[in-house]
């Protein structure tokens, strides 16, 4: 394993030490690249700044504020057209038709009706979210094993407590995978935000960086934005093994 | 389809047409200022109007472009690339985990670097949807090559099958399905950037169309803009969904 995950090195170090030596021999004067010593010196200036940080506060702020309403509006949804069969044939042309509207064409609605900042950020990212929350709490909650409802009907549960203590723990793995997929939706829809037009966060100063020619600072924030998503994605990862164990597998695709 | 099922689906477009009687009774009432929320009736005669001058029809064209282009770009070269990693042990180990580092960056991240190599230009567009859309496709080939049933390499290695014509003729055909799965991925990831790049280069196309309207508080041109872009991410999939279907018959046959 340590020996693989040396080779998984390889290539990476080899790519950085080549173009470091690369833009040194040639005295590298360039609009959009810099050595990567360069990279790693403009990030811990943005770090000593604090500019960096506040930039990291805003994008996560928007991505998990969208992320939650868009997971709750998603969850009641796929939840109710679970249950009730009726109201998801009813719902099923309204549902398709908004669905394959990519979020990012809502930027200009929403920048007209809110104006730039958060707000119209966060509702960009929870429209992005509902839809894969919905799809997948929906089917979980179809596959809920029918025994189960028998149970529930059989103790007279009313509605409510049928639906937390019953349907809600038996769909929770496949909930959270429901979960894990929309968190990395929502950074990427929030920097994108940001990066067409919101100037807030993470994305603007990216666009800042390079409307002010600082390749370095550039590169700094893609490289801090890769860093972003590849934590959130392992953190989510992680925190599905704990808590679920193989039981998220039978849910998930990938 | 049955009755019944043909009676469900009448049913539910009546839902969706109570939803956009709904809609229109807001907007009658002006519950929402008409300057950000049109009626469909207005949408509606932006989109006809639209089309009727051609106006509509440049732009649909300008986006459809741009996507095609850098979505065919992107499915050429990663799957050439995805062929060349996961037929390979070597390469497997030494770049697959590189890749699987990247995966989570989200892509729209790389235009300003595209914009500072390229300028705000088609190329870097081109770019930029090629770029992201590449992802998912190079790495389910990845991925489909190292699930390919371990048996047919080893009648391939019997036959002394030479690397391209295993490749050809026993990894590409089993990883089909998980390639045409990442090309469908690739297709609402190449409609977005497509958008984004649109409204930040100013190139020709919806998504210029959209922030047009929206700068101009041109509402019912905006929302047509918006539906139009929804009507294409729609019949993109689905078309999309019947290609897999035509091209997988072969496998759902074998099973």
């Amino acid at each position: 394993m340590t020996a693989n995950s040396a080779k998984a090195l390889v290539l990476p170090l080899a790519v950085l030490a080549a173009f470091e030596v690369w833009a040194r021999a040639t005295h590298l004067q360039s609009d959009s690249l810099a050595p990567p010593s360069e990279i790693v010196m403009a990030l811990f200036g943005a770090f000593a700044d604090l500019s960096i940080l506040a930039a990291t506060r805003d994008t996560l702020f928007s991505t998990f504020a969208g992320l939650a309403i868009g997971t709750i509006i998603g969850l009641a949804l796929g939840i109710a057209f679970g249950i009730f069969d009726t109201l998801n044939r009813l719902m099923e042309v309204t549902v398709e038709a908004i669905r394959p509207i990519p979020s990012i064409a809502l930027l200009p609605i929403a920048l007209i009706a809110l104006g730039f900042g958060y707000r119209m950020e966060i509702v960009i990212v929870a429209f992005a979210c509902v839809w894969p929350v919905l799809i997948l709490s929906r089917a979980a909650v179809r596959s809920i094993e029918p025994r189960l409802m028998e149970v529930a009907r059989a103790l007279r549960l009313p509605p409510a407590q049928r639906v937390w203590k019953i349907i809600v723990p038996a769909a929770l793995p496949r909930i959270f995978v429901a979960f894990r997929l929309s968190a990395g939706i929502a950074l990427i829809v929030a920097v994108t935000v940001e990066i067409a037009i919101n100037p807030l966060g993470l994305g603007a100063g990216i666009m800042l960086a390079q409307q002010a020619l600082r390749p370095d600072l550039m590169l700094a924030y893609l490289v801090w934005i890769g860093a972003i998503g590849y934590a959130l994605n392992v953190l989510l990862v992680v925190a599905q093994n704990r808590l679920f164990g193989r039981a998220a597998l039978s849910g998930d695709g990938a | 389809m049955n009755r019944a099922a043909l009676l469900w689906r009448v049913a539910s477009f009546a839902v969706a047409a109570g939803f956009i009687a709904l809609w229109q009774l807001i907007a009658n009432l002006k519950l929402v200022s008409p300057v950000f929320l049109p009626g469909p009736d207005r949408a509606w005669a932006s989109l006809v109007r639209g089309f009727s001058s051609g106006d509509l029809w440049s732009k649909l064209a300008g986006t459809l472009e741009h996507m095609a282009y850098g979505w065919l770009a992107a499915s050429i070269a990663g799957i050439a690339i995805g062929a060349i990693i996961g037929s390979s042990r070597t390469m497997r180990t030494y770049v697959a985990p590189s890749l699987e580092f990247l995966r989570p960056l989200p892509v729209s991240a790389i235009i300003p670097v595209a914009i500072a190599m390229l300028g705000l230009t088609q190329a870097m567009a081109l770019f930029v949807i090629a770029f992201g859309a590449i992802w998912p496709i190079m790495l389910a080939t990845v991925h489909g090559f190292g699930a390919v049933e371990p048996r047919l390499y080893e009648v391939a290695r019997s036959l002394q099958m030479s690397r391209l014509a295993v490749i050809f003729k026993i990894a590409l055909p089993s990883a089909s399905p998980d390639i045409l799965a990442g090309m469908r991925l690739s297709l609402t990831v190449a409609l977005i950037l497509s958008v984004v790049c649109e409204i930040l280069a100013g190139l020709d196309g919806l998504g210029h169309w959209v922030l047009l309207s929206a700068r101009a508080f041109r509402s019912a041109d905006l929302f047509a803009g918006v539906i139009l872009l929804g009507i294409t991410g729609y019949v993109t999939s689905v078309a999309m969904s019947l290609a897999e279907h035509k091209l997988l018959a072969w496998q759902a046959a074998q099973r």
